[in-house]
């Protein structure tokens, strides 16, 4: 049976991520995540060995910083032409739960709003949390992109 | 005005449309000219369709395209390579829709005739219908011809084409220096990023050999490496070059120092490839193989444009294909060694992951200024695109070729004289 309390838990936290992003709070962002954490939005959504294969985006902790910086500094006119992005996580379910880490899977709508054209960009969306008291780190965030394996636009913000 | 293009009527001008130090602003959205593109050059010269490590193995294929045709590169039962036109010869389905895998054979979906790897036709249901009409030897797919150069594909309609060496000319010294990026290893794809941007597809052609926009579109990535690594991209000013190799095709070199990567292994190794060195060590590989690899592994110091639509950018193959007169999607192939150590194939994934493709710290950017390009193109009904950079100060290379400074526009020039002489043909 599910632990409702953990799921609202979970759900409170990515849910909090979520608007981060879309609010480009990306320092408090940064704050989210372990030391040995990893981000990946890997090309084909089936693949599982991300060290050995190509990404979108394969960043531990000095590329998420470094990315982070890119999209703060204004040098980078890609990132100014994005108005914002509005994004939903729903469909929350629990795959993982040990003293240690809770892996949720969950579907991410995005869409974005460059040059006054909307786009979207589905994705099923998996977290492996550190538990840490009562609050949770990000240990491993992987964006699997539903139309990662075919051919995707500038994305000028993190997903 | 006296030069004045009648863009309406464009069956067309092409001979005061690009001119040596212009081109006129319609080459980026007449439809007609687009169309015309596909027929006189895409149809009509040697275009890329792969690398040969991407059908390794018998059963092995890949989908590309040649300007608006569906091909497959495969790989037979004999393990020899085939392009075959991805349409089936009943009623013209595609027969294959993956990007790349594994098979034993191609089977139209719509009425089950099924093709094997070498194209030849091998099945088909309840036959006894065409008792008479035709032999099933009759209807292969249609095969190309093609050619191979160091591992690159490049395949064509054009039956009475030249041969591929003879067309790729003054470009396979260079070719030759870009595969020696795989660090003592055969050279091997190990994936693509694949985006479109709403633009044309010489804009992008261009861009390959643009130097010049570099420490503009790309100062956040240069905000992003180490001080060293940051020097090296600082190239405008330094020894480099752009050079005009005949038949569209040219090569900019942006970092002198790394156009050889055979050469200077004794250098010092750089400090954000220390880490990767010490692991190369420990994993028992020799002081000579680990400065091999090293040394390869940011990739060659120049961009190898090839007239249409392949470049041996730095690191990484650029492929285009042109979607149609706004439209065009680009692939940027990753490189590394075939049964190379794990931590320099990983390393050559991560530069790659750093700069190119749709969140990459470079490639976004680019395809901002591209876009901006063909929305800005369409202001004004007479304007031109400058080509002129570098024009009064161009040399002779050692080879012969003409050359201009490493932010000329030399490249570019090139290729529009190669578009201009097809399109007149």
């Amino acid at each position: 049976m599910t632990d409702l309390s953990l799921l609202n838990q979970v759900t409170a936290f990515i849910n909090t991520e979520a608007d981060m992003l879309d609010f480009q709070e990306y320092n408090e962002w940064l704050g989210l995540w372990s030391d040995t954490g990893v981000y990946v939005v890997p090309v084909d959504p089936k693949e599982t060995d991300f060290a050995n294969t190509l990404n979108y985006a394969y960043d531990k902790a000095e590329m998420r910083r470094l990315r982070v910086n890119r999209l703060l500094s204004g040098e980078a006119v890609s990132t100014q032409t994005t108005d914002k992005t509005v994004r939903g996580l729903s469909r929350f379910r629990i795959l993982e739960d040990s003293d240690s880490h809770v892996t949720v899977r969950c579907a991410m709508y995005l869409s974005e709003c460059r040059h006054g054209n909307l786009k979207s960009y589905p994705a099923d969306v998996t977290y492996k949390l550190a538990r840490t008291g009562n609050d949770f780190q990000i240990e491993e965030k992987v964006v699997r992109l539903q139309n990662a394996d075919a051919y995707l636009s500038s994305i000028g913000y993190i997903l | 005005m006296s030069n004045k293009i009648d863009v309406k009527n464009i069956a067309a001008d092409y001979e005061s449309m690009v001119k040596p130090d212009k081109v006129h602003t319609s080459l980026y959205s007449n439809p007609e000219i687009f169309e015309e593109e596909l027929d006189k050059i895409f149809n009509n010269t040697w275009v890329w369709v792969g690398h040969e490590s991407e059908v390794p193995e018998v059963g092995s294929y890949k989908t590309a395209m040649i300007g608006r045709h569906s091909v497959i590169v495969s790989r037979d039962r004999k393990r020899n390579i085939h392009v075959l036109l991805n349409r089936c010869r009943h009623r013209a389905a595609t027969v294959c829709e993956g990007k790349k895998g594994k098979t034993k054979s191609f089977m139209c979906p719509y009425h089950g005739w099924g093709y094997s790897l070498d194209g030849a036709l091998r099945a088909i249901p309840k036959p006894e219908e065409y008792e008479g009409v035709f032999d099933k030897s009759e209807l292969p797919l249609i095969s190309l011809r093609f050619e191979t150069y160091q591992g690159l594909i490049f395949a064509t309609f054009k039956e009475d084409i030249q041969p591929l060496e003879e067309f790729l000319g003054g470009a396979k010294k260079w070719i030759d220096l870009f595969v020696k990026q795989s660090g003592g290893f055969p050279l091997k794809v190990l994936g693509d990023h694949r985006f479109r941007f709403p633009g044309n597809w010489k804009i992008q052609l261009e861009n390959t050999t643009d130097a010049y926009h570099f420490p503009i579109v790309h100062k956040s990535f240069v905000s992003s490496v180490d001080e060293q690594t940051a020097d090296i991209f600082d190239f405008l000013d330094g020894e480099g070059h752009v050079e005009d190799l005949g038949n569209g095709h040219s090569v900019m070199v942006m970092i002198p120092e790394l156009v050889d990567l055979e050469h200077d292994l004794e250098a010092p190794i750089p400090e954000r490839f220390q880490d990767l060195a010490d692991e190369l060590a420990a994993e028992g590989h020799s002081d000579l193989e680990v400065r091999r690899m090293v040394r390869a592994v940011g990739g060659s110091g120049f961009n190898l444009n090839l007239f249409p639509n392949v470049a041996c950018s730095m690191a990484f193959f650029r492929v285009l294909a042109p979607v149609s007169v706004n439209e065009t999607e680009i692939h940027h192939v990753a490189l590394g060694g075939e049964g190379a150590p794990a931590a320099f194939n990983q390393m050559r994934l991560r530069l790659h992951e750093h700069f190119q493709g749709p969140m990459g710290f470079g490639t976004p950017d680019d395809a901002e200024a591209w876009e901006r390009v063909q929305k800005g193109s369409q202001a004004g009904n007479e304007e031109w695109i400058l080509l002129n950079r570098g024009q009064n100060h161009l040399t002779t290379s050692p080879d012969g070729n003409v050359s201009g400074a490493v932010c000329s526009e030399t490249g570019m020039r090139a290729a529009y004289q190669q578009w201009k002489k097809m399109m007149i043909a």
